[in-house]
């Protein structure tokens, strides 16, 4: 499964223009701590998180992660979506709560 | 009681009982500083500790401003005392004040910065509320005054942990949340004289002020 087809499935609002909607998608992972991200989160993954900091795109970056799903509607900070668009990495705003967009994905990633 | 000449009095994102306890210190040869712990919208815990109650009571305007309206649930979160210098109750604080406020970390610093406060980061090596836990790592444009250690970790512990971190100055203190806890831990500061601005040299490790934590 690619970035775009869950930005389709799922409503997102992608906020970043030069954000790679072409990545596989191999899970997902639910968090806002990013210490614990940063120690749990695997390669490939599709991050849900409520944090809106630019170090989101850091970690994610570090980790490999396929993207960053912001819930409720959350928006990124100008300081993130700039780490964003220069790391090229999808941040998008999902109208949904991190269980509804996690249950679907859940749903959608699981083999 | 405890032979401590200098504390600062860090309630979460509240300055009202400061007051009180600077009063109740007159004449007994303790400073006291007015602070707050403040719950940035990352819910990083930072401490703000300023000279004059009036910059402290506008830090306490501006965190009050960015407050969600939800009044505290004293079944829940007990009672939100507000107490003079004999410990008596005066009031109650109805803010909801155990959460976050809508303030970023480093909008956060600026601001008590541009208090002429001192910025510390709360309880680095503790797994919640700490600038760590919540955003993995101090971004370049984050600048603490200091790093606070909690009383859980002794300094060698530190040391091995937080080595890359030396950058901050380092601080640790009791965080007493009951009066049984206070001066458990602290932190010695070499000065000329003990105001403010020597504190804030000590941060700076200028002209020989310093800070020991052993």
């Amino acid at each position: 499964m690619k970035v775009h087809e869950i930005i389709d499935r799922l409503s997102l609002e992608v906020k970043t223009v030069q954000g790679d909607i072409d990545r596989a998608v191999t899970g997902c992972y639910i968090g806002d701590l990013l210490s614990d991200v940063m120690a749990n989160a695997k390669e490939g993954e599709i991050w849900i998180t409520h944090q809106t900091h630019p170090n989101i795109v850091a970690v994610a970056v570090l980790k490999n992660l396929s993207g960053i799903i912001l819930a409720n509607r959350r928006k990124p900070e100008e300081g993130t979506l700039k780490k964003a668009e220069e790391e090229r990495m999808m941040v998008a705003s999902a109208p949904l709560s991190a269980f509804q967009a996690g249950g679907m994905l859940y749903q959608m990633l699981r083999c | 009681m405890k032979g401590l000449h200098l504390i600062a009095v860090t309630d979460h994102n509240s300055v009202e009982n400061v007051e009180a306890a600077r009063r109740a210190a007159r004449g007994t040869g303790l400073t006291v500083f007015p602070g707050m712990e403040i719950t940035s919208s990352e819910e990083v815990h930072i401490l703000g500790i300023f000279e004059h109650m009036e910059n402290a009571a506008l830090m306490q305007e501006l965190v009050y401003e960015n407050l969600p309206q939800e009044e505290n649930d004293e079944r829940l979160y007990g009672h939100q005392v507000v107490v003079n210098e004999h410990d008596e109750v005066v009031g109650f604080n109805k803010r909801l004040l155990i959460t976050a406020t809508r303030l970023s970390a480093s909008m956060l610093v600026d601001a008590i910065q541009s208090l002429n406060g001192l910025s510390i980061a709360s309880h680095i090596d503790r797994e919640s509320f700490s600038v760590l836990s919540q955003l993995a790592f101090i971004p370049e444009s984050l600048r603490f005054d200091a790093l606070e250690m909690s009383p859980l970790i002794e300094r060698n512990e530190a040391e091995e942990t937080f080595g890359e971190l030396k950058r901050f100055p380092w601080v640790s203190f009791s965080d007493a949340h009951f009066v049984r806890d206070i001066g458990k831990r602290f932190t010695t500061f070499t000065l000329k004289e003990l105001t403010f601005s020597e504190i804030r040299k000590a941060f700076r490790g200028i002209d020989g002020r310093d800070i020991g934590w052993h």
